[in-house]
């Protein structure tokens, strides 16, 4: 009974974790950054939205506010940080090392997301203390249906059905519409879509705004169903960053299906111990990169 | 008044001048074809018209306009189009998705994804299939429809025959023909002698990023341009000849 | 981004001699090789007679964040590999100095050394897992391993679990002996490092690696063993840390998983390398002093601190990717890795390059 329970927590654990990542394939897809600052955003985003439903907010208007904010940030982000960061690939950064920009030239992106990712989880300590802290959700995290013998919570259903809706969005924006299009040309060759008139910093900053819409939306629900701190955001990251390995980099969907394996491993190894939980989840991960046959060159487009 | 003028042009990759005060013009409805062997800085010339790669130095102006700083992307929604060297088509997206992106920069005018699949069937065939897979003909058919689907002012075709057998560059050339005859005004850089004469009203030949010979295409002895190929100087330089 | 670096260097001899001249270091070299051995001898004979003893421990400090940059930067620097998990292996040499120099009863200088090799050991094995990643997953995959070894180390309860350990090994010496003797040590202990990191980056290994770092399928093809070269730094870079996370658990008395685990290691890795000038020798030097004189001078400020670290940072990468070592010095090397080629003719040779 308690197994089968640990399997439906891990199921719709997954859900969380899936959402988390969705942002950090698609900031990787569109422009092979590896966005270090993801999980300490997300948790950014749950302060806000934790702060403004203090301020007397309803939780979904500061869900409301907290998504667009947190895309217009994205935007600037690019424009103003990874954009110039992608600019010194493979040129000033260590002399003429020339070239294409795939392969080893991910520096400086990578550098400068890991110092924002120093700052803002300082600066959030700074401000927030290193207190943990929990979105009041007026009893809906604590809220379950029965089933059967099982009581089934009702946050964790909604965060995975968001979480399918969400996928389910991007992918549909991608496959069908034309900015979508041009996104997938843009991660393919970003020149040649330049040649069609497409404007590769302006369409990488569109992709970092719709990736932060979502990782500001699982920083909320993370926010709702765990005790979360300046610090939580590396755990966040990684969890991200395991469900995105674990699906298999082949795409959203695939990514869904790793934050659920995630989830399991996770809920699975707290069943059999209490403190290894998280160290299951990292286990199961670590084992299936030795399992895929030659490792995981990733694809360069999560549709 | 010429669609094209460029006049000093001048592009250089550090210390490098690829190409070294080029003018050209092209009037409306008219092929020019420039030829050179390689490294004469035909690429470098298109890459300079198109924006990809801004010149030092000189103009170039679009109905009289200058856009010779505009970055590529706003460069093609005034209509200077690109098919660049190697195709560069897009291997995630199927074929037809890498033709919408033609019309991305949203202009107006005869092409259609309906008149590109009747000019190359093959491709229409094909449409589904994604864009990694096609071979070098096919490739090089999507990337001129994807080109055509802009609604090109100036389109610029660059090395067409690359790396292609020859009963598949004559095919693609069949294609040009046609385009040019819709009244599309083109700019092709072959090292294909026989083909860019077939499409074209007139020569211009580079050697070293300089001109080195201008000529009418009709009537243009081989000679003088294999000489201008090579920078052999018989006093048979050609004058540049008003379309 | 022009400065000193663009005007000093390269002027073509008037008459071309009749073969390439090649010259790696020159003047320069001597004189700031001298300025170097002088200030390690002052570090050795004067340094430890004039301040107090809470100095020397902080210089200690120092050094082992000379040790920390230095084989960072061979990891990302030289082999190209951003890893985000080197805390990893400061928190086995940690655990190892203290096992080592408590339950076998190595003497300390023997631990420390050994410690280095558990941790060329472990990550022998560990190199075979996140080489499986490649460029940015590869960062995040170290750090997951990072979190792996902390957590697994937590739960054998021979390690103090989520406590830690303390040193008992210099119990009973005098505290004076004591720190006099961690200082010299680590002071060895890092000029070695150094000089080893030279002259590995001097040998062949070196210039295949650099050869990597720029282009690893053209490295490949000219035949240098790819996968070899990035495993041998990863295997020599995190032994560094591991010596590196010793000489710190030897200096602060013991270790606790929390911080000797901490990411914010590799966070000043980083900023070491990046702020002193990536893919140099003398960067990570640079980095270092200034790390550490910042710690001191903001220490005050709190985890303020830690915010302006991570946003000098970001300034540095994106406006003087080359460093403080870089802006300063240019070309000029007081360890000279590389060749400098005077051709014969004034020409300038510019590789042909395809689109992307
Ligand atoms: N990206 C580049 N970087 C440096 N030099 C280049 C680059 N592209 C071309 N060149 C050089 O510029 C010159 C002209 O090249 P290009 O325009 O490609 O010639 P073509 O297209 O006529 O063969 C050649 O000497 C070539 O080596
Ligand atoms: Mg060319």
């Amino acid at each position: 009974m308690d197994w089968l329970n640990a399997g439906v927590q891990g199921v719709l654990l997954g859900g969380q974790y899936a959402l988390l990542a969705c942002g950090l394939s698609l900031i990787f897809g569109v422009m092979r950054i590896v966005n270090l600052a993801h999980g300490v955003l997300a948790v950014l985003a749950a302060y806000l939205s934790l702060v403004l439903v203090e301020q007397g907010l309803p939780l979904w208007l500061a869900v409301v506010v907290v998504v667009p904010v947190f895309a217009a940030l994205g935007y600037a982000v690019q424009r103003g940080l990874f954009n110039p960061a992608l600019a010194q690939v493979g040129g000033g950064a260590r002399g003429g090392s020339g070239g294409g920009s795939r392969g080893a030239g991910e520096l400086a992106p990578l550098l400068v997301s890991f110092g924002v990712a120093v700052a803002l989880t300082n600066l959030l300590q700074v401000v927030f203390s290193a207190d943990t802290r929990k979105i009041p959700t007026g009893g809906l995290a604590s809220a379950g249906l029965p089933l059967g013998d099982l009581s089934v919570g009702v946050l964790p259903l909604i965060t995975l059905a968001v979480a399918v809706a969400v996928i389910a969005a991007v992918q549909l924006f991608l496959a069908r519409t034309a900015t979508g299009r041009a996104m997938r040309a843009v991660a393919d060759d970003a020149g040649a879509a330049a040649m069609m008139g497409v404007d590769p910093k302006h369409m990488y900053a569109v992709a970092t705004a719709l990736a932060f819409a979502t990782l500001a939306l699982a920083g909320v629900f993370v926010g709702m169903s765990t005790q979360f701190s300046s610090g939580y955001g590396d755990l966040v990251l990684l969890f991200a960053f395991e469900a995105v390995i674990i699906g298999g980099l082949g795409s959203l969907w695939g990514t869904l299906a790793g934050g659920v394996v995630l989830g399991l491993a996770q809920t699975i190894g707290a069943q059999i111990d209490p403190q290894s939980g998280v160290l299951a989840g990292h286990l199961v991960f670590l084992a299936v990169l030795v399992v895929r046959p030659g490792g995981l060159m990733p694809r360069s487009v999560p549709a | 008044m010429s669609v094209l003028e460029v006049t000093g042009l001048e592009v250089r990759y550090g210390d490098l001048t690829a190409v070294d005060g080029v003018a050209l013009s092209l009037a409306e409805g008219e092929t020019l074809a420039v030829l050179g062997a390689n490294g004469a800085g035909k690429s470098t010339l298109l890459a300079a018209l198109a924006g990809t790669h801004l010149p030092t130095s000189g103009t170039v102006l679009l109905d009289g306009e200058p856009v010779t700083r505009l970055p590529a992307h706003r460069r093609v929604r005034r209509g200077i189009v690109l098919v660049p060297e190697g195709r560069r088509i897009f291997g995630s997206l199927t074929v037809e998705e890498n033709l919408l992106m033609g019309r991305f920069p949203k202009r107006a005018g005869p092409w259609h994804l309906r008149a590109v699949y009747d000019m190359f069937p093959l491709v229409a065939e094909m449409k589904d299939r994604r864009g990694s897979v096609l071979s070098g003909g096919q490739q090089q058919a999507v990337a001129i429809g994807r080109a055509l689907l802009a609604n090109p002012r100036v389109l610029l075709l660059d090395e067409v025959s690359l790396g292609l057998a020859p009963t598949v560059v004559t095919q693609l050339y069949d294609a040009v023909r046609r385009i040019t005859a819709e009244g599309t005004t083109v700019l092709v850089v072959e090292q294909d002698l026989d083909q860019a004469l077939r499409v074209a009203d007139r020569v211009q030949c580079l050697l070293g990023g300089r001109t080195v010979l201008e000529a009418q295409a009709a009537g243009l002895d081989r000679d003088t341009v294999a000489d201008a190929y090579f920078g052999i100087t018989r006093g048979s330089r050609t004058d540049p000849t008003e379309a | 981004m022009s400065g000193p670096a663009a005007v000093a260097p390269s002027t073509p001899p008037a008459t071309p001699p009749t073969a390439p001249t090649v010259t790696r270091g020159g003047r320069g070299s001597w004189v700031g090789g001298g300025a170097m051995l002088l200030v390690v001898v002052l570090l050795a004979a004067v340094v430890p007679y004039a301040v107090t003893l809470g100095a020397l421990s902080s210089l200690v400090m120092l050094f082992a964040l000379v040790i920390l940059g230095t084989t960072w930067n061979l990891l990302a620097g030289y082999g190209g590999m951003v890893s985000v998990g080197q805390q990893a292996y400061v928190g086995v040499g940690g655990y190892a100095l203290i096992q080592l120099a408590d339950a076998v009863g190595a003497p300390p200088w023997a631990a420390v050394l050994a410690a280095g090799l558990v941790g060329a050991a472990i990550a022998l094995p560990t190199s075979y897992l996140v080489f499986r990643l490649a460029g940015g997953y590869f960062a995040i995959g170290t750090w997951v391993v990072a979190e792996v070894f902390r957590l697994v180390t937590m739960q054998i309860d021979g390690l103090g679990g989520g406590t830690g350990l303390s040193l008992s090994a210099f119990r009973g010496t005098d505290r004076v002996e004591r720190v006099a003797f961690v200082y010299w040590f680590a002071l060895a202990l890092m000029v070695a490092v150094v000089l080893g990191t030279y002259l590995l980056m001097r040998s062949r290994v070196g210039l295949g690696l650099t050869a990597i770092r720029d282009d690893r399928v053209a490295a490949s093809s000219l035949g240098v063993a790819v996968d070899r070269g990035r495993r041998l730094v990863y295997v020599a870079g995190s032994a560094g840390a591991a010596l590196a996370g010793a000489l710190i658990a030897l200096s602060t008395l013991g270790v606790t998983p929390g911080s000797i685990y901490s990411v914010n290691w590799t966070a000043a890795m980083i900023f070491i390398v990046v702020v002193g000038g990536i893919g140099t020798i003398e960067g990570p030097i640079v980095g270092a002093v200034l790390y550490w004189v910042l710690q001191q001078a903001l220490a005050p400020l709190g985890t303020w601190y830690l915010v302006v670290l991570g946003a000098v940072a970001v300034a540095v990468v994106l406006l003087a990717p080359r460093g403080l070592w870089g802006l300063a010095a240019g070309r000029y090397q007081l360890f000279p890795t590389t060749h400098h080629v005077r051709p014969l003719a004034a020409s300038a040779t510019v590789a042909p390059r395809t689109g992307r």
